[in-house]
């Protein structure tokens, strides 16, 4: 029986790979061939997809992008055993563009079946749990903070700091919530963890709610991810059945509860007090803080939120120790961060490092460049709420802190490109609008100064080299300034990073000759 | 169905089914803790769309008020209110798909099917919205067509999915 690997991720799905699956195993009937075709998680070279992987005495070979069509000629090619064919890739684990990451939250995504347990077992799941069961929740809680997780949801907040609280809260009832609300553009790694390893997820809350001794866990996940939704209910009722989850884990005596609950396409739930209410059955309107959700949360309860990537690195920290992971890094900003290659680009996919590697690195030794084979002109990091970035700052190395000195974020870890070709005074109206469609209406300067923001762009279009251009610029800074300060939350608040970042590094696209290419 | 002059009724006419499915619902979810958002989609997901005369029902078994429901299924751009074409065509908006041209899939697909986004052609067989990222960002441009990802579309093959659709 000869083992073939065809991903289940989405993104494959979306190139095709169902049926490439179905007509891998048509052909092997047809030929008498005994075949078993697993569906894995990505690997995350999404330009090779559907990259099909053959299991021989070499390892796993890699063919790709493969078409339904290719399908009966890589048969005849031998590649059943590995034969070489056009789209032969190698083994997979030498691809240069897999052996030179460091891949630790993603270990397993694209390796085993998803919903396998005994595929995750067999390659190191549930060991952090293990080990947490044999620990008090505050040696669990400072495993957590002397590791350096901070928050990977873009946000940076020592994870460990956040648990610690919820930790030290009496209370008849906590709960840890996964915000799996990945609504940045040029993000999905949350959603591949979901979709390729949703185990890891489900050990790193269970291990969460041992730590701060809450019983019931929730994913936020958006609607968006139907695939992902699929996926994790399946691995959910893989880990009851086991006894991973339900009233007694592993026979600890210890319970948590998880479920999936669905978001409805509002960007705004991804902060974490709107999703709180929008699980609570409301309006997804942001909460004033204090209090912090750690202290009064879901239901008024004492609640972690974390994001997906936060919680699915717990696992290997638990496993390996703090040390294992404090030692990937630089400065502050300890471990690895699964960074999401998108947009313009000519090899997309998902890259985990540990930081301090350059976008330059990123989007040309990685990412091979544009798509369009035109020179990359800006670049968007973390979101839509995230600044351009101009060539002349490629060399930033991706470190919270180098970002934010260079007013900049990394956030979720999404590198979206641009060529040459794109206007940037209508990427900064399209931030203003996007803000304005997204807005949950609670405070003004988000609400209105969205709306303003457009109709301001759109005057400094419309008006160049006029005496009123140069006040709608004025203006466009002034209320980008009100909303920088005034906003309940990072939705109106960062905004004006996209606007700011575009007008100051793109001046020629608003029609500002003298300060151009200035930053 | 029942026909009426009025459009904006006939959108939301529900069928004794689509009642009794409705009803059986809200029985099943109202003891669920934070229930209206579960239960929202349980409707959209089975009736395709969370009809207006849906809420007295919902509001009395959650002890909320039919504004509160109104509110939440208002505040979310996936529920709808009115009922969709037999297939839901999403276009992303976002911005790596703009890096790759989605703008000009935007009007390709608004052409084609001579709608704006929220509308339903003429023939009921498609519902156009835009979308804010469908997590496909390293194969942009993307679009969804009812739950069904397709990345690296181009106008033809987006003339090809919608062909699809109105076929079916």
């Amino acid at each position: 029986m000869t083992k073939v690997y065809v991903p289940r991720d989405s993104s494959a799905l979306s190139v095709g790979a169902d049926k490439v699956a179905i007509a891998i195993a048509t052909e092997a009937k047809n030929r008498g061939l005994s075949v078993e075709v697993i569906r894995n998680g990505s690997r995350g070279l999404f330009w090779l997809e559907t990259m099909v992987e053959v299991v021989t005495d070499r390892g796993r070979i890699a063919y790709g992008p493969v078409k339904p069509s290719d399908v009966p000629a890589l048969f005849d090619a031998g590649f059943l055993s590995g034969q070489s064919h056009a789209l032969c890739l190698g083994v997979t684990e030498e691809l240069a563009w897999l052996n030179r990451q460091q891949r630790l939250t993603f270990a397993r995504v694209g390796i085993t079946d998803p919903v396998s347990l005994d595929d995750y077992l067999s390659h190191d799941g549930y060991r952090g749990l293990k080990n947490a069961l044999q620990l008090t929740g505050a040696e669990i809680v400072k495993a957590v903070t002397d590791s350096g997780l901070r928050g990977r949801g873009g946000a940076a907040f020592p994870t460990g700091i956040k648990w610690n609280t919820v930790l030290g809260c009496q209370s008849d009832q906590k709960y840890i919530v996964c915000n799996a609300d990945e609504g940045d553009s040029g993000t999905y790694s949350d959603r591949m963890i979901m979709e390729g390893d949703p185990f890891v997820l489900i050990e790193g809350m269970t291990i969460a709610g041992v730590a701060v001794g809450a019983t019931q866990g929730y994913i936020y996940l958006r609607s968006e991810y139907p695939d992902a939704l699929v996926t994790l209910s399946q691995a959910i009722d893989v880990a009851v059945k086991a006894g991973y989850l339900g009233d007694d884990i592993l026979s600890s005596g210890k319970a948590f509860h998880l479920e999936v609950r669905r978001a409805a396409g509002a960007y705004v739930c991804g902060e974490e007090t709107s999703l709180l209410e929008s699980l609570e059955g409301k309006r997804g309107l942001v909460r004033f803080k204090p209090p912090l959700p750690a202290i009064e949360g879901l239901f008024g309860k004492p609640t972690v939120v974390n994001n997906v990537i936060s919680l699915a690195s717990v696992p290997i920290i638990l496993d390996k120790g703090a040390q294992f992971y404090a030692d990937y890094g630089m400065g502050r900003s300890r471990g690895t961060l699964p960074i999401q290659l998108a947009g313009n680009i000519k090899h997309g996919g998902l890259v985990e490092l540990a930081f301090g590697a350059t976008l330059r690195e990123l989007l040309y030794d990685f990412g091979g460049g544009s798509a369009s084979g035109r020179p990359i002109r800006a670049v968007q990091v973390g979101g839509p709420l995230g600044s351009y970035l101009p060539e002349s700052q490629f060399d930033t190395p991706l470190d919270y802190e180098a970002f934010t000195t260079i007013w900049a974020v990394l956030g979720h870890g999404g590198i979206v490109a641009f060529d040459d070709t794109v206007d940037m005074a209508k990427m900064a109206r399209y931030a203003f609008e996007f803000c304005a469609i997204e807005s949950c209406g609670k405070c003004t300067p988000c609400r209105i100064g969205s709306t303003r923001g457009v109709e301001v762009v759109d005057k400094i279009i419309a008006t160049k080299e006029t005496l009123e251009h140069s006040k709608s610029i004025k203006l466009v800074r002034d209320l980008s300034d009100t909303m920088l300060n005034g906003s309940l939350c990072a939705l109106g608040g960062m905004t004006p990073y996209p606007v700011l970042s575009a007008l100051n590094h793109f001046g020629e696209d608003f029609g500002l000759v003298a300060e151009s290419g200035a930053s | 169905m029942v026909r009426f002059g009025d459009d904006s009724l006939l959108d939301s006419y529900l069928t004794q089914d689509e009642t009794s499915v409705i009803d059986a619902l809200i029985v099943q979810y109202q003891s669920r803790p934070g229930a209206l958002m579960p239960l929202l989609h349980a409707i959209q997901d089975q009736v395709g769309f969370v009809p207006e005369s849906s809420y007295p029902a919902i509001s009395k078994a959650l002890a909320l008020s039919v504004a509160e429901v109104y509110g939440v299924v208002t505040f979310y751009h996936h529920f709808r209110t009115h009922r969709p074409g037999r297939h839901v065509l999403h276009v992303c908006r976002a911005e790596s798909c703009q890096a790759m041209g989605s703008e000009a899939l935007e009007a390709h697909a608004k052409k084609c099917l001579g709608v704006d986004y929220h509308q339903t052609t003429a023939d009921g067989a498609v519902t156009l919205e835009p979308v804010y990222c469908l997590g496909n960002c390293a194969l942009s441009p993307s679009v969804m067509i009812d739950e069904a990802v397709h990345g690296r579309v181009t106008p033809a093959d987006l003339d090809a999915l919608i062909a699809e659709a109105k076929a079916s």
